[in-house]
């Protein structure tokens, strides 16, 4: 459909069917939010029990069998405390903070396709639709830093923001080398390139020996790209070993000490949506998508179960850091994003895009453009 | 694959349901809660003692070189965008060309940022 | 007509946030109601169809710049009452500023109107191109000036900022990666034989 000024164009159907299309996507849009929230839940649980198994604990074991309901019991507990709002905090932004992180870290999912064709919106700019909703997520934490007027928060707002924008310019370099070899910013483009196998998954090139000797080069690279992007997401998310927005030793909690109850409860649930947002990216640009590695899917439930047990292989990688990894200095967090992520992840972008250019097989262009 | 405007709708709706949902735990938590606050209750966090002043003070200048360096190495990112997925879709002298025109762009700026790393504006003190 | 509608409140939106803008007391809602104007500015990139600009648009300014608005903002701990006290002194060279940007303005909204629709029409993008593509086709090579010389105004941006801003604190202790990796048994560690109650002595 063609864009122009007459808007009719592009609505001109009958008004029932329109109301239809809309309820349907709205049923959509609420069955996956209620999946992400059910799956949030026992995701919590998970790291919490990998962290306690690491550690030789037994973790949350008490509400239901195995701890299984653990979660739900906290969501009852953060309803039923007292929010508190400091005294000398900016009221408006104060409560404004916890729910831009929420509705940020939902809103990016719209994008996300689960299966073949199971994605609520999908846009021909996916990739940088997500670069762009993720970008964001430094505005609920600077402003809930700021608002709280607190010296423990607003430090840590502070490290945070300059944390996650530092980390970000080479998450858009290592996206930039997987969009060199699909051709197409849209997400559904993206997994369908890696639709063959394990070997044309971005993270495995390696194995693609059909194009030896050029996989060693491209394959190398991509396999370096996916542990910086996994690095990366880390610290966007302010995940341990990079959690020094909130490092207890120093900081308290970090710009959350303020927060109670459910605003607290938000500003949770987003940091976790958002780390599966970035299991959900890395699953997608790196690990085929919901295709599996003998071959490709095409049927949209067995798809989605495919794409989802990826979730969680890669939260359980989360979780593992997180437990075994001690954290960084700050100096030491900031030399890696600077002076050792950015600059290989911009030679990697000429290297990728040398090969696409000057190497690349006659035949895998026209299959690829 | 044109631009279809159904595409964007369906985000303005998630957005709307997630706000009501965001919303919606904060009224439940007003609503079901207690509230007795009291005066050490909403006093800001401080180890021990009451803070002194305005937590809200002048900070290192590092952080804001870091925010403008972002700004810079984003844009940069985003000329990359466009480049990135047409290399594949250009015949091949064109390609060649747009590869060298790009490699000259970058060229530039990793001078800036040789520049930055022998000055030090990526080191943290 | 969905889209006439949402394009009316957009623009709305837009001009009212950009009112609240120079409006609000407090700056810190000023640059949030800017980050509003950003965005619904990124939604009428969207109404023309133009929806990378519109992901950029966010990327960029509300991503990037913004930030670093909400940081200077929030952190530098400006008195806002003592800049408001030259307000007056600087009414009319502000003045003549809006004066010449409203005569803009108008102009263009007249020359707009005088080619009824011509330039307001978009440019059609053949054969299923998105517009990222579309701009990937031409910017690199048949732009090519422009595009380097944005490249050189970056460089120029990226110095300049170094240049305004770095500082270097006397007395920091820094940590040295490689001298610390290059670290050889022989430099740190020296076996001494030490006899039965006398020590090093």
């Amino acid at each position: 459909m063609s864009p122009d000024l007459d808007y009719i164009a592009w609505f001109g159907i009958d008004w029932p069917v329109e109301v239809e299309w809309a309820l349907v996507k709205t049923g959509q849009i609420l069955a996956i939010m209620i999946l992400l929230l059910i799956s949030l839940a026992f995701l919590l649980l998970f790291d919490r029990k990998v962290w306690a198994a690491v550690q030789l604990r037994k973790g949350p074991n008490v509400v239901g069998p195995f701890g299984l309901l653990q979660s739900f019991a906290d969501f009852f507990k953060f309803v039923f405390k007292e929010i508190v709002i400091p005294a000398g905090a900016n009221k408006t932004v104060f409560i404004l903070a916890p729910l831009i992180t929420f509705v940020l870290a939902f809103v990016a999912w719209a994008a996300v396709p689960w299966g073949p064709g199971i994605v609520i919106a999908d846009l021909n700019v996916g990739i940088l639709y997500l670069f762009a909703i993720s970008s964001l997520g430094v505005y609920g934490i600077i402003m809930g830093g700021w608002a709280s007027n607190s010296k423990y928060p607003f430090l840590g707002g502070l490290r945070s923001a300059a944390q996650m924008v530092s980390y970000e310019v080479s998450i858009g370099f290592i996206i930039i080398t997987v969009l060199l070899l699909v051709g197409s910013l849209n997400l559904t483009d993206i997994v369908d390139a890696q639709r063959e196998g394990i070997w044309m998954w971005h993270g495995f090139r390696l194995f693609n020996v059909q194009e030896f000797p050029s996989n060693l080069l491209v394959g190398a690279i991509m396999l370096a790209m996916l542990v910086m992007f996994f690095v990366s997401a880390l610290a966007e998310t302010n995940r341990p070993p990079f959690d020094l927005p909130e490092a207890e030793s120093e900081l308290v909690a970090g710009y959350q000490v303020e927060y109670s109850s459910t605003p607290y409860l938000l500003f949770m649930i987003g940091e976790y949506l958002n780390i599966v947002l970035m299991c959900a990216m890395t699953t997608i640009l790196f690990l085929g998508g919901w295709h599996l590695p003998w071959g490709p899917v095409d049927h949209p439930a067995l798809g989605m179960l495919v794409f989802y047990v990826k979730l969680w292989i890669m939260f359980f990688m989360f979780a593992m850091v997180k437990a075994i990894v001690p954290r960084y200095r700050y100096d030491q967090l900031m030399r890696l994003g600077w002076k050792i992520f950015l600059p290989t992840s911009l030679v990697a972008v000429a290297a990728i895009a040398y090969y696409v250019t000057f190497m690349q097989p006659a035949a895998a262009i026209t299959a690829g453009g | 694959m044109g631009l279809d405007l159904t595409d964007y709708l369906p985000i303005v709706i998630f957005f709307a349901i997630a706000l009501v949902m965001g919303a919606g735990f904060l009224i439940a938590a007003w609503v079901v809660a207690p509230k007795s606050p009291d005066k050490e209750k909403v006093s800001a966090y401080e180890c021990g003692f009451n803070a002194f002043d305005d937590a809200r003070m002048k900070f290192d200048v590092r952080f804001y070189l870091v925010s403008i360096l972002f700004i810079i190495f984003d844009l940069e990112v985003a000329f990359l965008f466009p480049w990135a997925i047409t290399l594949t879709d250009m015949p091949t002298e064109t390609a060649q060309f747009a590869f060298w025109s790009m490699m000259a762009f970058l060229g530039v700026l990793t001078v800036g940022f040789i520049y930055e790393w022998k000055k030090g504006a990526l080191e943290w003190e | 007509m969905l889209a006439a509608i949402a394009f009316y409140v957009l623009a709305a939106v837009a001009v009212i946030s950009a009112f609240a803008v120079i409006a609000a007391r407090n700056p810190v809602h000023s640059v949030l109601f800017l980050i509003l104007t950003f965005f619904t500015a990124a939604g009428l990139f969207v109404l023309l169809g133009a929806e990378f600009l519109a992901m950029l648009l966010v990327v960029v300014y509300v991503g990037a710049v913004a930030v670093l608005f909400l940081f200077v903002v929030m952190m530098l701990d400006v008195d806002f009452a003592e800049l408001k006290q030259g307000f007056l002194s600087y009414m009319p060279v502000g003045a003549l500023v809006a004066a010449v940007l409203l005569a803009e303005l108008v102009l263009v909204a007249f020359a707009a109107s005088g080619a009824r629709g011509a330039p307001l029409a978009i440019a059609e993008t053949s054969g299923g191109v998105t517009n990222a593509e579309a701009i990937g086709l031409v910017l690199y090579t048949e732009y090519l000036l422009a595009f380097q010389l944005a490249g050189l105004v970056l460089l120029v941006a990226m110095i300049g900022a170094i240049v305004l801003t770095l500082r270097h604190r006397p007395g920091v202790k820094k940590q040295d990666i490689s001298a610390q990796v290059g670290r050889r048994r022989s430099e740190a560690v020296e076996l001494k034989d030490i006899r039965p109650g006398q020590g090093l002595g």
